[in-house]
């Protein structure tokens, strides 16, 4: 069996930054989803304590606009290090500019969702249909941005989530604004979901530290594979 | 009288004129500056303008509407509002309380628009059908679209009285049948103030008539035409409930302890958090109550699809497209369960397809274990 032993060499993937904003931006969504959720659907709780000596859904609310302040600001880095950071940072990682983007995208589909047994070489970084659909998660995170910035507006005394308040009027009012804001939410689960799966699944099937990734910032690559790329460089 | 007979008389001189004496005037003006959040002075302000400023000759057209916002005017808390405006000294013409009928009524409009041309205040209740030619709505031979358009083109400024004519209301909920159309998107050109509500407050009615009487230009409006001064906060900011709103305790159905208690009522539905008007702080019929003190959350009347936004009884709206009682969280939660049932299948069938390759993967690993 040893004929098939792979030859892993090390490459470092996230940088610092890149591993500190995927984590906040765990923790602000996680926050924000939760509190989301319990605003649109508040728990019924019995009390006999006076309203004078409970503040918990205006605690609640606290948290939600405070974690999201932290996912924008956290969103708006990101971006800037999408221009500055390493080539697997870079903001070409996400948009498809050319043929080779497409072709990988085609070839994760037919390997992850087909199942097909192909052994071609996936990128280290991104793989092409990640990198793809994380551009709609960034736009979902500016449609959340936006619709929620809007929705803060009239509760805000500063210029910048005042900005937003045309918003509401391409709703027509903040009903409409509410509803997709909070339809936005679930989009915001299912990614996770999958996005959880799929991070798993790799770590199974390729066996290149897909999971520990996000910690250290190491992946692993084949020797033969490095070589090839390294020549083709 | 003392007037000159070719000078219109002032608002102040036909109040005396009706028995009203100077301290009714006064406090009128008074409460008419609270209302518009002016500064001390700005009862002053109000006082003198009303003794200087000959009367403004409005119209006040009624279309599709339930003439709720004429009923809510003339109750609002001081006789001089209902007086000063419908009684008998400014109101040239208005379906439902003019003396006249009939082509003596419709001579009468059309004199005030000729006279006064450019100068008097265009008043608009309910909205506008367009479907078929605008046959839906028509008053003495001519259709609403026409009587408007030949009103509103002398106008100085059109105010928009209650939803019908701000957003269209009940009228223009789905289907539309008639084309329901509110003012604003069939006149262009003109100032144009909305008031809405269903009906507006009467005496935010009165109050942005006295503002443009006394300043003689349009009271601050928002980013839709409404004016600051009543439709900046939202119902759920001058709620007195709102207390219980922060400290988490709702009501939970109409009939339980909670409600006894005067708790929120955000999870019955209140639309207060969503809607902007003054119900809060101005109160209804001469400030005795509002639909959240009954016990009723607020549905949402100044806003505009309110009637689309349902159910009333909900706190969230129903998702466009998944037909009724289908709110975001349920077709959320199906979703997640589809999603989740998705990855069982696939991590299934990943076992299955890629057994060679997982295999081969455990054995490399294995080896290299027994070797170490």
């Amino acid at each position: 069996m040893s004929t098939l032993t792979h030859k892993l060499r090390r490459v470092f993937v996230w940088e610092l930054p890149v591993r500190a904003y995927h984590w906040l931006n765990v923790l602000a969504i996680v926050a924000l989803c939760v509190t989301g959720y319990l605003i649109g659907n508040p728990p019924g709780i019995m009390s006999q304590s006076e309203a004078s000596h409970r503040y918990l859904f205006g605690t609640i609310r606290f948290i939600h606009f405070v974690a999201a302040y932290v996912f924008f600001f956290n969103f708006v880095f990101r971006i800037y290090w999408g221009f500055v950071g390493n080539k697997y940072a870079n903001w070409k990682n996400f948009v498809p500019t050319n043929r080779k983007f497409f072709k990988e995208m085609w070839q994760v589909i037919s390997i992850d969702i087909f199942l097909k047994k192909n052994r071609e070489h996936i990128s280290v970084g991104h793989n092409a249909l990640a990198g793809f659909i994380y551009f709609f998660t960034f736009i979902a995170f500016l449609v959340q941005c936006i619709t929620g910035f809007a929705l803060y507006a009239d509760m805000s005394h500063w210029w910048f989530a005042d900005a937003f308040i045309w918003v509401s009027g391409i709703f027509g009012d903040n009903f409409g604004l509410r509803n997709w804001h909070h339809a936005t939410m679930w989009f915001f689960i299912l990614f996770a979901i999958v996005h959880v799966y799929l991070v798993f699944y790799h770590d199974y099937v390729e066996g290149r530290g897909e999971i520990s990734s996000m910690g250290g910032g190491w992946k692993f690559i084949e020797e033969e594979q490095f070589e090839k790329e390294h020549k083709e460089d | 009288m003392t007037n000159h007979p070719t000078r219109r008389p002032t608002y102040y001189e036909e109040l005396r004129g009706k028995g009203y004496s100077r301290r009714d005037f006064m406090k009128f003006c008074t409460t008419m500056a609270a209302y518009l959040g002016l500064q001390a002075s700005g009862a002053a302000q109000i006082a003198s303008a009303l003794q200087k400023t000959p009367r403004i000759p409005v119209i006040w057209l009624h279309f599709q509407e339930c003439t709720c916002c004429s009923e809510s005017f003339i109750r609002s808390s001081h006789p001089i509002v209902a007086d000063i405006i419908i009684d008998n000294i400014s109101l040239d013409y208005t379906e439902t309380l003019m003396a006249a009928s009939g082509h003596q009524a419709e001579a009468a409009k059309a004199k005030t628009m000729k006279d006064y041309h450019g100068e008097y205040i265009l008043c608009v209740e309910g909205s506008v059908p367009v479907a078929n030619d605008g046959v839906y709505c028509c008053i003495g031979g001519k259709s609403a679209v026409d009587i408007l358009q030949e009103s509103a083109a002398g106008a100085k400024a059109i105010l928009c009285w209650g939803s019908c004519a701000c957003n269209g209301c009940v009228q223009s909920a789905k289907p539309n049948p008639t084309s329901a159309t509110p003012i604003h998107k069939l006149v262009k050109g003109k100032p144009i103030i909305k008031v809405p509500g269903c009906p507006p407050i009467g005496e935010v009615m009165a109050g942005v008539l006295i503002h443009m009487i006394t300043f003689g230009r349009l009271p601050e409006l928002d980013r839709v035409g409404r004016p600051k001064a009543f439709y900046s906060k939202r119902v759920h900011d001058t709620c007195y409930r709102r207390p219980f709103y922060d400290a988490g305790l709702f009501v939970e159905t109409f009939d339980d302890e909670n409600a006894q208690k005067g708790y929120c009522l955000y999870k019955v539905g209140c639309k207060g958090p969503m809607t902007y008007n003054a119900c809060g702080a101005m109160r209804w019929n001469n400030g005795t109550s509002y639909p959240i003190q009954s016990g009723h959350g607020c549905f949402g009347c100044s806003e505009e699809n309110f009637w689309d936004n349902g159910p009333i009884y909900r706190q969230m709206a129903n998702f466009p497209g998944f037909g009724i009682e289908s709110n975001a969280d349920k077709i959320g939660i199906i979703a997640a369960g589809v999603t989740a049932a998705g990855i069982a299948a696939h991590a299934v069938a990943t076992n299955l397809r890629k057994k060679k390759l997982i295999h081969n993967l455990v054995e490399e690993g294995k080896e290299a274990e027994k070797e170490l």
